[in-house]
């Protein structure tokens, strides 16, 4: 099964990076952005017997390693496939 | 009292803390390597500066898993003194042995310059010899020390007198402008509940020689050893 992992800042943790990025889109003339955030994305593959199986192992990983649950929210989607 | 230093890959204050504690302060100091298991009868034990593993994914985030690690919380767990600085206190948040984290600073710059701290609560082994309200002065350099805690946890650090080092300005205000990295409530370094340990973005073993632009940092160094002196060694 193939992952796609979404990590994010929470709401209240300062994003420099995200108001940087929506300063420079301002200064290209994209005034209508507004709330940009940065965050990290993850793809891995995952042997698993089954879909629930899948889902709580990747939390597990994400709960354990891929996310600070302190500073972070994650969320994640499966597909079929290698 | 004997220290030891871990040396995780892409550590490079490791040998800065060797050196001061060794040839300035004539401690007896042993490095432990991040694969080794730890091993060693210590007093305390610092988790020094840098880049361990890259700084990929989250800073300190990978070298909380370390094999080292399992023996220094256990340490830790049961009163082992610990002091992280700037990358130690980063994988001392990851690992939950502190609150809180340490993110990008606000500037998104890196900062490295001599900055002024306030002694804000001197009944821990690391603080022990210094006075309430006294300025030090250390260096930062740093790029992601900008300290975050959820208002709940943040609202324990302060009940529980956690906060040991705020950043103020040369008159010991603590100001946004006297603030490097914007960490919340101008936090340089806290301790756990126990008192144990403790975690701090300035460089303690960056200044302790005169010759090197001052010895405030020595100060926290002999805070510990006269802690240390005091009480039986606990066992690793």
């Amino acid at each position: 099964m193939r992952v796609k992992i979404f990590i994010s800042l929470k709401n209240g943790v300062l994003d420099p990076q995200g108001k940087a990025i929506e300063r420079s889109l301002h200064t290209l003339g994209f005034d209508e952005v507004q709330d940009v955030r940065a965050g990290k994305y993850l793809e891995l593959a995952v042997d698993a017997p089954s879909r629930p199986a899948a889902e709580a192992r990747v939390r597990e990983m994400c709960d354990k390693l891929l996310a600070n649950t302190v500073i972070e929210d994650y969320r994640f989607e499966l597909s079929d496939g290698d | 009292m004997r220290w030891g230093v871990i040396t995780f890959p892409g550590s490079c204050d490791d040998h800065d803390v060797f050196d001061s504690l060794k040839s300035e302060l004539g401690q007896k100091v042993k490095f432990l390597w991040h694969k080794d298991e730890f091993a060693g009868n210590f007093d305390c034990v610092v988790l020094p500066g840098g880049f361990s593993y890259g700084d990929y994914l989250r800073c300190g985030a990978m070298a909380r898993f370390s094999p080292v690690m399992r023996g220094l919380m256990k340490f830790a767990q049961s009163g082992g003194r610990v002091l992280g600085v700037c990358n130690g206190f980063q994988i001392l948040c990851e690992s939950g042995l502190l609150p809180g984290a340490l993110v990008r600073n606000a500037g998104l710059q890196f900062v490295c310059q001599q900055v002024h701290l306030r002694v804000e609560e001197t009944d821990t082994p690391f603080t022990g010899g210094l006075k309430k309200g006294q300025l030090l002065r250390l260096p930062v350099k740093h790029g992601e020390g900008c300290y975050y805690a959820d208002p709940k946890t943040l609202e324990g650090l302060r009940k529980n007198r956690q906060i040991l080092l705020r950043y103020v300005d040369a008159k010991g205000k603590p100001t946004a402008s006297a603030n490097p990295n914007g960490s919340l409530d101008n936090i340089a370094g806290v301790c756990n509940q126990a008192r144990n340990v403790f975690g701090l973005m300035p460089h303690p073993e960056d200044a302790c020689s005169q010759l090197l632009g001052g010895d405030d940092g020595a100060k926290i160094f002999k805070s510990i050893a006269a802690a240390c002196a005091g009480k039986a060694r606990p066992h690793a």
